[in-house]
């Protein structure tokens, strides 16, 4: 008897132990927003269709998590089998070899759905290196009441002299009530992500077509000029220190009649129960100059699969569960229409039921149309990036140029002063970097 | 003899001591009311002090996401484990360095000292290198041998002053008695110097426990510790200030409670030295 039990237990362990050793462990490196922790807590769905795999998440902080990632690639730590990246990564990345290709994923993930504007960015030579998780663009959020009160009417697509027009109407200082909030705090995905996309609009580019910084230009001028005026006369105080966060926080509570940022906030600023002016929200694309190019960005975050994994298969099957058509239905099921990850995925603006729950559907889809990484500012240039330059060395000029606009903005120096250390300072990395 | 103090003065620096305190305490405080906060209230402006619906929710939510415990486990053997190697390490040396100086001694106390003024950042890739070399990327071996490393010249410099003030004559006379080196450090030394291990291994715990930049590059799911378990939080697009701060509050918990049981043996340690 006692010899069964023994053995009994025995083959228990066995089994345990067999299943145990045969799970493969996936470690994915996410960011830290709000559809990849939906993600996280779905997971059950794909263990229980691949329960011989396991799932390890890294959760970081955007910027600690590119550092971190980056590392680990450059240097083939092998810690990670998924990785969020974004748009700027991806192409230079896949240009290193650093990626898996993801072309053979099978027919019924439909890669043809997926939104043009976004693939194309995450394609090089004809192979997809990652797959979109969520895509996002820019455009101008508003305040519906102070708009009316200012007698004014949002046109579906203004211009920067409307934008300017209305801010004036709405500020009212005196009840800290400010026309307009942008992005002031220095970095490359700070405040040169939304002056780079604005200087498109007023046909600047970072880069002629010899790889000579255009800082000098007269478009870059109107552009910084513009940006200014609009700040200091119309922005909060201390703008010079807002990024996303803190316009995000200015605008839930009343603060600004217009913030134009990433349409992911448009959720946010929609909800009761963070925001004060839930109901009187309104939504417009991102404003142009007249010269056919707005001023709107295109970003996404994707699921990328290092090279030099030793579980392709396993992360290729978990990278296809969160980008597919199923997980959209997943989370519309579980947590709702409004929550489905937005702007990767044609099928999804074409449902009703999405574009009934979600007001701001139609234009955050329109925003991303209206974006070509490949073709982004008026003049040819020899890059590719709406809100970046999709080159190794853009990470640090961009961050270098950002904090000469933001010390401008701050009114510690004058936006000639500020163009011309970008110019001096762009021009000597890039010689540095041998272009 | 201790000078007189008019109460007039008492009363004065004992006030400006409560502001120093109260000033260097205040983000604390700050961190763990927000942590009470809806994520509307955390980010109210004017700031909502007190007078605030308290909620636990942010906690359920960081409880409910976060694996807590496996990362306070992890910060309990990667702070526990190098300050024990490093008094191991750093105990024979001092003692060197103390009983038996030679004419470098000077020279190498400040030469280990200089290299905590190295930037960390600079020696990363390196170190990365050597971990994936051998394997020790993402354990809990690899970042304890680390953090020891890193703290290590503090704790030589601690103990090293420790027991300079005590008397070698001390020491001749367990000798005289017939100690060994082994017993001379165990018996005689290591008792008398106890205040000063003892402040030395908690200021190196504390050191440990808040190290962040070594420990977030160095791991990955497997050792990361309550420092990784911070990172997860903080995000530049979505406001989660409260769960951050409810985050914060649970990693500095267990090191505050440490720090309030021992400030005595802490401040004694660290002010009056090892004999007074």
């Amino acid at each position: 008897m006692y010899l069964t039990n023994a053995r009994r237990a025995a083959t228990a362990i066995a089994l345990v132990w067999g299943a145990a050793a045969s799970a493969e462990t996936i470690t994915i490196a996410t960011v830290n927003n709000g559809d990849m922790i939906r993600m996280q807590g779905l997971t059950a769905d794909f263990t229980e269709q691949n329960p011989d795999i396991e799932l390890e998440w890294v959760t970081l902080e955007e910027n600690v998590l590119r550092q971190r990632v980056t590392q680990d690639i450059a240097s083939n730590g092998g810690q990670f089998d998924v990785m969020t990246i974004g748009t700027y990564e991806v192409p230079i990345w896949a240009k290193n070899d650093w990626l898996v290709s993801l072309n053979d994923l099978p027919e019924e993930y439909d890669a043809e759905d997926l939104l043009p504007a976004i693939r194309d960015g995450l394609t090089v030579d004809g192979e997809l290196y990652a797959a979109p998780f969520y895509g996002e663009s820019s455009m101008v959020m508003y305040r519906t009441d102070l708009m009316e009160e200012a007698g004014m009417e949002m046109p579906e697509a203004p211009t920067w002299e409307f934008i300017e027009e209305a801010a004036a109407a709405m500020t009212d200082k005196d009840n800290e009530v400010y026309g307009i909030c942008l992005r002031g705090k220095a970095g490359w995905g700070e405040n040169m992500a939304f002056l780079t996309a604005m200087s498109n609009s007023f046909g600047a580019r970072w880069f002629d077509m010899d790889w000579q910084p255009q800082f000098d230009s007269e478009a870059w001028a109107t552009t910084l000029d513009t940006y200014l005026r609009l700040m200091n006369e119309y922005g909060p105080p201390g703008a010079s220190n807002n990024g996303f966060n803190e316009n995000l926080s200015l605008f839930q509570q009343g603060k600004c009649g217009m913030w134009i940022d990433a349409t992911v906030a448009a959720s946010f600023v929609t909800n009761p129960d963070d925001s004060t002016v839930a109901d009187s929200v309104g939504f417009a694309l991102a404003p142009d100059a007249g010269l056919g190019k707005r001023s709107n960005w295109l970003w996404a975050w994707t699921l990328a699969i290092p090279a030099g994994t030793d579980s392709e298969e396993a992360a290729k099957k978990f990278v296809q569960w969160a980008t597919s058509k199923g997980y959209t239905e997943l989370v519309a099921e579980e947590e709702g229409w409004a929550n489905v990850p937005p702007g990767t995925r044609t099928s999804l603006y074409e449902n009703q039921e999405y574009l009934d729950a979600a007001p701001f559907a139609q234009k955050t889809l329109e925003s991303i149309q209206a974006a070509d990484p490949t073709n982004p500012s008026v003049d040819e240039v020899p890059y590719t990036g709406v809100q970046f330059v999709a080159i190794p060395e853009f990470a640090g000029i961009g961050t270098l140029a950002g904090q000469e606009f933001s010390a401008a903005l701050a009114g510690q120096q004058s936006a000639e002063e500020a163009l011309e250390k970008a110019q001096a300072l762009t021009a000597d990395e890039m010689e540095a970097a041998g272009y | 003899m201790a000078r007189a103090v008019t109460p007039r003065r008492k009363a004065l620096t004992t006030l400006a001591a409560w502001a120093v305190g109260l000033l260097i305490f205040f983000p604390i405080l700050w961190t763990i009311l927000t942590s009470f906060k809806t994520e509307a209230q955390a980010i109210s402006d004017p700031p909502v002090f007190l007078f605030f619906d308290w909620t636990l929710e942010n906690y359920s939510v960081v409880q409910e996401r976060s694996d807590y415990l496996r990362f306070l486990w992890n910060s309990v053997i990667l702070a526990g484990g190098s300050t024990i190697l490093g008094i191991i390490v750093a105990v024979p040396a001092a003692w060197a360095m103390a009983f038996v100086p030679s004419h470098r001694t000077k020279d190498i106390l400040l030469w280990m000292l200089s290299t905590k003024m190295l930037p960390a950042v600079g020696v990363l890739y390196p170190m990365y290198l050597i971990f994936i070399q051998m394997g020790l990327l993402d354990t809990r071996i690899g970042l304890t041998l680390v953090l020891m490393l890193v703290n290590l010249p503090i704790i030589v410099w601690m103990l090293y002053t420790y027991f300079r003030e005590i008397p070698g004559e001390i020491l001749d006379a367990a000798r005289m008695d017939g100690a060994t080196l082994r017993d001379e450090i165990v018996h005689v030394l290591t008792p008398m110097a106890i205040p000063g291990i003892a402040s030395t291994i908690l200021l190196n715990v504390i050191l440990a426990w808040n190290e962040a930049f070594w420990t977030l590059n160095l791991t990955a799911a497997k050792a990361a510790p309550l420092t990784a378990f911070i990172a997860s939080y903080s995000s530049p697009e979505g406001l989660f200030y409260a769960k951050l701060s409810a985050a914060s509050t649970m990693a500095i918990a267990p090191i505050l409670i440490l720090g309030w049981f021992s400030q005595k043996q802490l401040v004694r340690g660290l002010t009056f030295g090892a004999v007074k």
